[in-house]
């Protein structure tokens, strides 16, 4: 097991992106004016409540957190066994905000479309940027993330492995070799 | 996840894991109602037929929205009658439809057991039963308990009184099957002439005074009188003497826990089964019963044709 | 021509035989029953070392659907069914299109068996014109024309004084009426058995009381007539009861019971198998304990098949509106084997009620190896496993619930006047 297994980040490693990724989001909008937080389930959402809780440490602020499911959106509907569906939580408007949509990894931008579609079908947001901790490369559609906390390159059988404790907050990310 | 059901003929069939994945399939189907743009692209390309032999506005419209609202094209079919009086047997008009490669087949029937024909001899398509003879309704059993688990925040140890014409209703079966499945005590009353013979035995307590049955109950399920039925060969003498004895009433509903909540499955007969005042009053949850009907059908339609065989 | 049976188990309860013999055949004529009889002289020697030889059975409930629905059965077919179930001679019930109530159709349907039939038909008039319950049939002319009996057979005659008048005429003539007793009232449009299963399947029920009390009334007639009743497909504990009670009374009744009523429950009809609906329907497991008890006790004289031939078209549609019926002589005999099997019955006791006590019943002269009768007779192995399989059944129809069980015993050979009407290939 092992062998086949690497961590690639350790728990200090994490909070010192997520502090940085923070820091590139607030740079980059002014301050936290008009920002809403939304994380993709699952693994998004509990990144972007530590996110959140940066930035209210360093500006003070609170800013809007929410939660999007993209089951609904996959454009993979209808193949392989049917997939749990999820809720979509976002109790407040998304017109005219700048929305930080942040996911633990980013690899085909499958999922990142999906969420857009979902975001666009529950209100029309000034922009959307991207929030991951981790690019693992292999895009198949034209979609970067804007605030990235690792670049990882990696095989397509390998896969990425983000691991929280029980209060939801990341403790490693890990590697796993087929 | 495990859904292995291929077909929804009747809650008898579901497990605790199986409505509770319904249940929360739905849950998640919710919020996709309560937006401006009601509309999910999940089931795009995905054809579901409203295979319809008795006349349903609610059910019908329901199940249509569902489908909708999940962008899947969604046809009604309107037949009348058995294939007897109808020329074409049921199982030509199920296979012109399964030709027309419907992914899945929403059917009402008149007849108990039509949708387990149905399902029977279909080899693609599945099947949902909106309701056959007296057999089973399953998808307002499931939203009945939505409703239940939103305002009571269980379903496990409630006491859920159903009160009507037992032994011509399908939603007392699939409600009693569905409760008891998740821990909940069911008493079923009404009138002896509406208690069908053997109901004790599939696990209810059965009363012929209705203040008995709602007495500490936390749900209390009116069921509708068919008054169409209720001509030449009756079960009660009279709609007044039955609304006299059996009605839910703002004296009666005392009986039961402060907070119970009243349902119905709809459309309310006003003054027969139930009166003004409690269809009106503060405990009645009637209208929750319509809406969680949309988010479970999107569940179910979901969870059935939102997969596939192959891996 | 000249045939010998040999080394046969000859079971014939109405000369009380059991035992093994020889039997002799001369011009469709049994002349002979003995120990190690000679061969010489013989056209045909059939060893039957290891078989049952019984009297050809008998069936006294068939629906042969000829004239009028020949898409369901024929009286070619339907007798053809009867030799591969062992039976010689059919009583074939009146609902046919137009209904037997007139000589033409009785002796139509006596000179299609002879001249094209596997088996003896000997029909059943109904007992009102149209069956309609109101007005009685010529019952002496009908008796002369070689009815044997008369029933509204699948229907009740709701008129108690239409039947009592009935009763009176007939038992005149010392014709037997034989009762479908089924209250429709009561009934009220129930399709199967009134109870559990009924409720779960959210089907209408029709209750014990429906063909009880319309027993109890038919008994009492009988009584107070004095004529013969029969009783037709018994199917519920408490007409065992009034049967059993009027018998020890002295009232001229007797019975049948077919071989799903003792083999299957109301559970068959689980997953809305149109093939175990019938009238009366499928009881609860205590009637069909009940059953065997009246088998055991000599209360039910004769297992009758009613066997019930639909086309596919009259059974694949909705539950409440697919025909009543199944199809019964090709498995009845095993069936009835069973409760041999089982312990219910003796052997002379199982072919005593498909043999002699139901040609009693309703006077026909057959069921008897007694020397000078006709030579009907079946050659059974009462061993011979086989699997049901409905496609291949003689009968054109194909509503059985017994499709692919294990079935033990079959009719090796049937022989109707000393002429082969069956053999099974093995």
């Amino acid at each position: 097991m092992g062998s086949k297994e690497k961590s690639i980040l350790d728990g200090s490693s994490i909070e010192r992106a997520i502090t940085r990724i923070t820091h590139e989001i607030l740079e980059k909008n002014k301050g936290c004016d008009n920002l809403v937080l939304i994380g993709i389930r699952s693994g998004g959402d509990h990144l972007a409540a530590l996110i959140r809780q940066r930035i209210k440490e360093i500006e003070g602020g609170e800013v809007p957190h929410g939660a999007v499911d993209v089951t609904m959106y996959r454009d993979d509907v209808g193949h392989g066994s049917v997939r749990p569906m999820g809720k979509t939580d976002i109790p407040f408007a998304l017109d005219n905000r700048h929305v930080i949509l942040v996911d633990e990894v980013i690899y085909t931008g499958r999922t990142i479309r999906a969420a857009m579609d979902a975001l666009m079908d529950i209100g029309r947001p000034s922009s959307i940027q991207l929030a991951v901790l981790v690019d693992r490369g292999h895009r198949e559609l034209p979609i970067r993330a804007d605030y990235v906390g690792r670049n990882v390159p990696s095989a397509r059988d390998e896969k990425i492995q983000v691991l929280f404790d029980e209060a939801h907050l990341p403790l490693e990310v890990r590697l796993i070799k087929p | 996840m495990a859904f292995s059901h291929r077909h929804i003929i009747g809650t008898q069939q579901l497990s605790k894991a199986d409505i509770e994945l319904i249940l929360e399939t739905a849950e998640s189907f919710k919020e996709v109602n309560q937006r401006d743009i009601k509309k999910v692209p999940t089931l795009r390309g995905k054809t579901i037929i409203n295979l319809f032999y008795e006349n349903s506005t609610r059910t019908r419209t329901s199940f249509e929205l569902a489908g909708k609202r999940m962008s899947a094209d969604t046809i009604n079919i309107s037949a009348s009658g058995s294939s007897v009086t109808k020329g074409e047997t049921l199982e030509d008009t199920a296979k012109n439809i399964e030709a027309m490669n419907a992914d899945v087949i929403v059917m009402r029937h008149s007849c108990s057991g039509a949708p387990d024909y149905l399902a029977q001899r279909l080899t693609k398509s599945s099947v949902i039963n909106a309701g056959d003879g007296f057999h089973e309704h399953p998808s307002q059993a499931l939203l009945d308990l939505l409703t239940i688990k939103e305002h009571k925040g269980k379903i496990e140890g409630l006491t859920v009184a159903i009160i009507g014409d037992i032994a011509r209703s399908r939603v007392a079966r699939s409600d009693l099957y569905a409760l008891k499945t998740m821990g909940a005590t069911v008493r079923l009353a009404g009138p002896a002439t509406m208690l069908p013979p053997g109901i004790e035995e599939l696990g209810a307590e059965v009363y012929t005074d209705i203040n008995e049955a709602i007495k500490d109950a936390d749900v209390v399920i009116m069921l509708r009188i068919q008054l169409e039925r209720e001509g030449g060969n009756t079960l009660i003498p009279t709609l007044r003497e039955y609304a006299q004895f059996f009605a839910l009433n703002t004296e009666n509903i005392k009986l039961a826990k402060p907070d119970a909540i009243v349902m119905h499955p709809g459309p309310l007969n006003r003054g027969v089964e139930i009166s003004s005042y409690v269809a009106d009053g503060v405990q009645n949850v009637i209208l929750d019963q319509v809406e969680n009907g949309v988010a479970v059908r999107m569940a179910l339609l979901y969870l059935l044709a939102g997969g596939s065989d192959e891996e | 021509m000249k045939t010998v049976i040999k080394n046969g188990h000859i079971i014939d309860p109405s000369q009380d035989i059991d035992g093994r013999f020889d039997l002799v055949i001369a011009e469709g004529v049994i002349v002979e029953i003995g120990e190690n009889l000679a061969t010489e002289g013989a056209d045909e020697v059939i060893d039957a070392d290891g078989l049952l030889v019984t009297p050809g059975l008998i069936d006294i409930h068939v629906h042969l659907r000829d004239p009028g629905y020949e898409y369901k059965e024929d009286i070619i077919t339907g007798t053809r069914a009867a030799a591969a179930g062992g039976f010689t001679s059919v009583a074939c019930m009146p609902n046919t299109k137009p209904v037997n109530d007139n000589k033409a159709i009785v002796h139509y349907m006596i000179n299609k068996a002879n001249l094209e039939g596997s088996a003896n038909v000997f029909p059943i008039c109904t007992i009102t014109k149209g069956q309609k319950g109101t007005s009685l049939v010529e019952m002496g002319d009908l008796k002369l024309a070689g009815c044997i009996g008369f029933s509204d057979d699948g229907l009740n005659v709701e008129c108690g004084d239409v039947l009592r008048r009935a009763m009176e005429y007939a038992g005149g003539f010392s014709m037997p009426i034989i009762a479908h007793a089924e209250d429709e009232g009561i009934k009220s449009g129930g399709v199967m058995n009134e109870g559990r299963v009924a409720t779960e399947l959210g089907l209408a029920g029709n209750p014990w009381v429906a063909e009880a009390s319309t027993v109890a009334r038919d008994l009492m007639l009988a009584e107070l007539t004095g004529a013969r009743l029969h009783v037709c497909h018994i199917s519920t504990r408490r007409t065992v009861e009034l049967i059993r009670e009027a018998k020890a009374r002295g009232v001229k009744a007797t019975c049948e019971v077919t071989p799903h009523h003792f083999t299957l429950t109301e559970e068959a009809v689980r997953g809305y198998d149109v093939n175990a609906k019938m009238g009366p329907p499928l009881r609860t497991a205590d009637d069909v304990a009940a059953m065997k008890e009246g088998l055991a006790d000599g209360t039910i004289d004769a297992i009758a098949t009613d066997h019930a031939p639909h086309h596919i078209d009259d059974k694949n549609v909705e539950f409440n509106v697919a025909a009543n019926g199944l199809v019964g002589l090709e498995t009845a005999l095993p069936l009835t084997l069973n409760l041999v099997r089982e312990g219910v019955l003796t052997m002379k006791q199982a072919i005593s009620c498909l043999t002699d006590r139901p040609a009693t019943a309703l006077n026909i002269p057959r069921g008897t190896l007694t020397c000078g009768s006709v030579a009907d007779i079946t050659l059974i192995d009462p061993d011979f496993k086989w699997t049901l399989d409905a496609k291949t059944m003689k009968t054109k129809a194909r509503n059985t619930p017994f499709d692919g069980w294990e079935l033990t015993g079959a009719a090796m050979l049937t022989m109707r006047q000393g002429k082969t009407t069956f053999q099974r290939e093995q």
